[in-house]
């Protein structure tokens, strides 16, 4: 398809600014850009046609099944938009937080940040959580730039390491390090959860922290947490909880209750924010007893009189210019107050018991990663099928020529030609069946037809793409 | 559960076919002593219920005033198309474009932001987006100390304060040396503002040449409106170009989300973080986009990637490249042209007060009134103002300072009715 550069012609224009009503200033030249900005030239027409051209060479979960496991591609609720786009929302100025004359021009925003706050603190058994991350790897950034001024303030100078199983997410090493920390990445056991014996070996002194994921990216609940948070806090060590699988355990236990001190919840995960392609995400940080002084600020408090803002006593200080993606906290909000108390417990219900159904339609045709117990996603290793020359990247090409978007393939890396299946809860029997229909299809025409395969998709508006041209042929701008 | 399709014989008819009685059963590895004993959240409410508590909840913040109030986030005109198309859902109900067939309109449209923030910026090179512009600032702090092999941070006094705060807690544990001023001896980078937090417009042409000569990188942020008429940070020299981009479509929101922009020299694309997308064919040679370059990041690089950031702004990238489309080449600058003549206008009206800034400012400029900034502008709201930032209340000036921004959907009527109210409040 054309670029919209390539649709410019000179002196056409789509929207207008009234006449200046003002006489005309200038700047001096030698501050001025020398030519024109060569921004598209086009009618409104043009730019909408383009621009819809290009939403119909993409699939949301508003087309199809989207599978993508770790990811929880969940329904987007509508309700959520019509909140964010209330204009006492979605108009209102950040600054006005930043002096208290206009205090009472944002008593309902305070309002609703407060709540809010409070019900993710409530649902995840924390103390308090701070919406200021602006997305789930910078809840883990500010979580472990927590942990750091924890240990500072305690004069744990030794503390320097944080323990990574290799099964976590790529952004929990590299928030470690941006932190200031070293990392220490453990295996997995043959069982796919974290090996006692070697975390109990790794935690030395010097370990200021572990990351983990419960149920982890194996899609299992890690069976010794309580076991690790004891060993861990005997030495003063903190636990961190990547909020990505929240949505397994929603309702049934929380991660405060497991005796995990910091946390992040990915809203677009666990509370059905629409994550636009890539973003904009919102990772709020959740703390216990242990970080509370520490959070970032300034923070809402209640006040005689209405809502103001306060800076907890040790702050880190601010991680975001403001409130984090506000109108994303404004979405999960009327998220949770629409699903409340039974509704919560429903979602993980669910989600963990389409993931069973796919598991249990798929367990004979494709390999199981583990030996079961998976709880809200499935994984498996196409290796039977790669020996036959169908390689996972294949299998997720002809689902996308099947109408589906694919399942996540090669994550996690501890399992050899990965695929990792999560439904979650808003999908039907009826959408599981035929999905499940799909991936036995695949299957079989492994075995009679690899070829076929190889050469998927070949329904979509391009082919397999040349990544390796992209990278060394480096075009990243039309200029 | 509206948003729950199983029914309950969904639910047996799933039970059997797994093989358990329950869906308890299923969550069997959870050892009984960790389940959930009790939590305090309130009732569900029907999605009507929810509406109208949302919208009282809206009700009692206060957006009817007719604003001046800028401070880095401005309220600019949205053209209507901008709602419309970024709000279709094959766009913003999708993810990450982790299967390139199924997303061209993802990586398209990464593609042609970053050419339209190369165009506007004068860089050759910009990413995907960025969480923020204060986060951009840390990025480009980073960046730079893995360029130059150097510790130390220079910070030029015309940076956001709330940007020099943000970088401060984000590097808290890292071995930086963030200092103050313009002198690039030893340091990675010097970072400036254009036009600075108070408005003063400056051509930082010569700073490049020092940083260059020592070896350090310029990074400058600007203001994206400001650069339909503004020397740009390419121009100027500049290594990296970063921005809080909600100048270009996004809404105030109270403070998100954002877009953080970034743009670099094309000796640096290697070390700059975050996403990018990148042109390339299929077999049959049609035209298609990828994100590329993606060693340097935290999926493969692990502890050794350039930033830990994964996630970026798509949807926001997609309202500023769907703005700019709609403005186009001249309607960008005539928005620009409008910004800086309405509040020279305004300017020339105050002469009860100080102005403080030394230069030409574009949109923003501040001043001193005659008594307390914070008095006059609770004042101005019973008039029906925001009448700016009291300075003060950031850290950036005095008690009787404030800072005052005019965009184009200021009328002339109301810059005159401002004007008068401003000295009624001030001089009264």
């Amino acid at each position: 398809m054309q670029l919209i550069y390539e649709k410019s012609k000179p002196g056409r224009r789509a929207i207008t600014l009234d006449a200046l009503d003002v006489p005309q200033s200038s700047l001096p030249a030698d501050l001025c850009r020398k030519e024109d900005a060569a921004l598209p030239e086009m009618a409104e027409i043009d730019v909408v046609r383009h621009f819809t051209h290009l939403s119909q060479r993409n699939v949301g979960i508003d087309d199809t099944f989207y599978p993508l496991g770790s990811c929880t591609m969940k329904y987007n609720p509508k309700i959520a938009e019509v909140a964010a786009a209330e204009p006492g929302m979605a108009r209102l100025h950040p600054h006005f937080s930043s002096s208290s004359v206009y205090e009472g021009n944002v008593q309902g925003a305070y309002a609703l940040i407060y709540e809010l706050e409070r019900q993710l603190a409530e649902v995840a058994g924390m103390k308090a959580a701070s919406l200021q991350p602006i997305a789930g790897a910078h809840g883990e950034l500010t979580g472990t730039l927590l942990m750091a001024a924890y240990h500072k303030d305690k004069g744990n100078a030794h503390k320097d390491t944080i323990i990574i199983p290799d099964n976590a997410h790529g952004t929990n090493p590299a928030s470690a390090v941006m932190a200031g920390f070293k990392v220490v990445e453990i295996p997995s056991d043959v069982d796919g959860t974290i090996h006692l014996d070697t975390f109990e070996k790794a935690l030395t002194d010097n370990v200021a922290g572990i990351m983990m994921t419960c149920p982890n990216t194996h899609g299992l609940f890690e069976k010794d947490v309580a076991r690790i948070a004891a060993l861990a806090h005997s030495k003063d060590a903190l636990l961190y909880y990547d909020g990505a699988n929240l949505n397994a355990i929603v309702g049934q236990c929380r991660p405060g209750d497991l005796g995990f001190d910091v946390m992040h919840y990915n809203l677009h995960k666990t509370f059905a924010t629409p994550h636009g392609m890539g973003g904009p995400g919102c990772g709020p940080v959740g703390v216990g007893e242990r970080l509370l002084p520490y959070l970032p600020g300034p923070r809402v408090v209640k006040a005689e009189g209405g809502f103001t803002l306060a800076a907890p006593e040790k702050s880190i200080g601010r991680v975001a210019a403001f409130f984090g993606n506000f109108l994303i906290a404004v979405r999960a909000y009327a998220y949770l107050r629409h699903y409340g108390d039974a509704g919560l417990k429903e979602v993980s219900r669910n989600a963990v018991l389409n993931a069973n159904y796919i598991y249990a339609k798929l367990k004979h045709a494709y390999k199981p990663a583990f030996p079961g117990n998976f709880m809200h996603e499935c994984i498996f290793s196409a290796t039977p099928q790669a020996d036959l020359g169908v390689h996972a990247i294949d299998i997720a090409k002809a689902l996308l020529d099947m109408g589906y978007h694919a399942p996540t393939i090669y994550f996690p890396l501890t399992v050899k030609e990965c695929i990792m299946i999560e439904p979650t809860e808003t999908e039907s029997k009826e959408t599981l069946d035929a999905f499940c229909d799909a991936m036995l299809l695949i299957a079989e025409k492994a075995k009679s037809d690899p070829e076929s395969l190889n050469a998927a998709p070949v329904t979509t508006p391009v082919g397999r793409l040349d990544e390796v041209k992209a990278a060394k042929d480096l075009n990243c701008a039309c200029l | 559960m509206s948003w729950i399709p199983a029914t309950e014989a969904d639910q047996r008819e799933m039970l059997a076919a797994i093989g358990v009685d329950s869906v308890e059963a299923l969550f069997g590895s959870i050892p009984a002593a960790l389940r959930m004993k009790s939590w305090d959240i309130p009732a569900g409410m029907s999605e009507m219920a929810v509406r109208n508590h949302v919208a009282s909840l809206a009700g009692q913040n206060r957006v009817d005033h007719t604003s001046f109030l800028g401070g880095g986030y401005y309220d600019h005109y949205i053209p209507a198309a901008v709602d419309a198309l970024s709000g279709r859902s094959e766009f913003y109900t999708a993810y990450t474009p982790y299967q390139p067939e199924t997303s061209q309109g993802t990586l398209q449209s990464i593609y042609e932001y970053q050419s339209a923030m190369c165009r506007l910026t004068g860089m050759e090179f910009a990413n995907a987006s960025l969480y923020d512009g204060g986060t951009a600032v840390f990025e480009a702090a980073t960046m730079s100390v893995r360029i130059a092999r150097k510790n130390k941070i220079v910070v030029h006094p015309s940076l956001n304060p709330v940007y020099r705060k943000m970088l401060e807690t984000h590097a808290a544990n890292l071995e930086l040396d963030i200092v103050t001023g313009d002198d690039p001896t030893d340091a990675a980078c010097v970072i400036v503002q254009n036009p600075s937090f108070l408005g003063t417009v400056a051509d930082f042409t010569d700073l490049a040449a020092k940083c260059h000569a020592a070896g350090a990188l310029l990074v400058v942020s600007f203001y994206p409106v400001s650069l339909g008429l503004l020397k740009t940070p390419g121009e100027m020299g500049a290594d990296i170009a970063i921005a809080e981009g909600q100048s270009l479509g996004l809404p105030l929101g109270f403070g998100g989300p954002y877009l953080g922009i970034m743009a670099t020299r094309k000796d640096h694309v290697r070390k700059m973080p975050g996403r990018i997308a990148g042109e390339t064919q299929d077999k049959d040679g049609r035209r298609g986009f990828v994100l590329t370059l993606q060693a340097r990041e935290q999926h493969i690089r692990r502890t050794k990637a350039m930033s830990n950031i994964c996630s970026n702004q798509a949807l926001c990238a997609l309202r500023a490249l769907i703005h700019l489309s709609l403005w186009g080449k001249e309607g960008f600058k005539d928005v620009a042209i409008a910004c800086h003549s309405k509040a020279e206008y305004l300017k020339k009206q105050l002469g009860f007060a100080t102005i403080l800034n030394e230069g030409p400012t574009f949109n923003e400029f501040a001043v001193r009134l005659p008594k307390s900034a914070r008095t006059v502008a609770a004042a101005m709201l019973d008039a029906g103002f925001v009448a700016g930032l009291p300075l003060a209340d950031v850290g950036a000036g005095e008690e009787n300072d404030l800072l005052i921004a005019v965009t184009e959907k200021r009328t002339k009527e109301e810059i005159d009715a401002f004007a008068k109210a401003l000295e009624t409040a001030s001089c009264s």
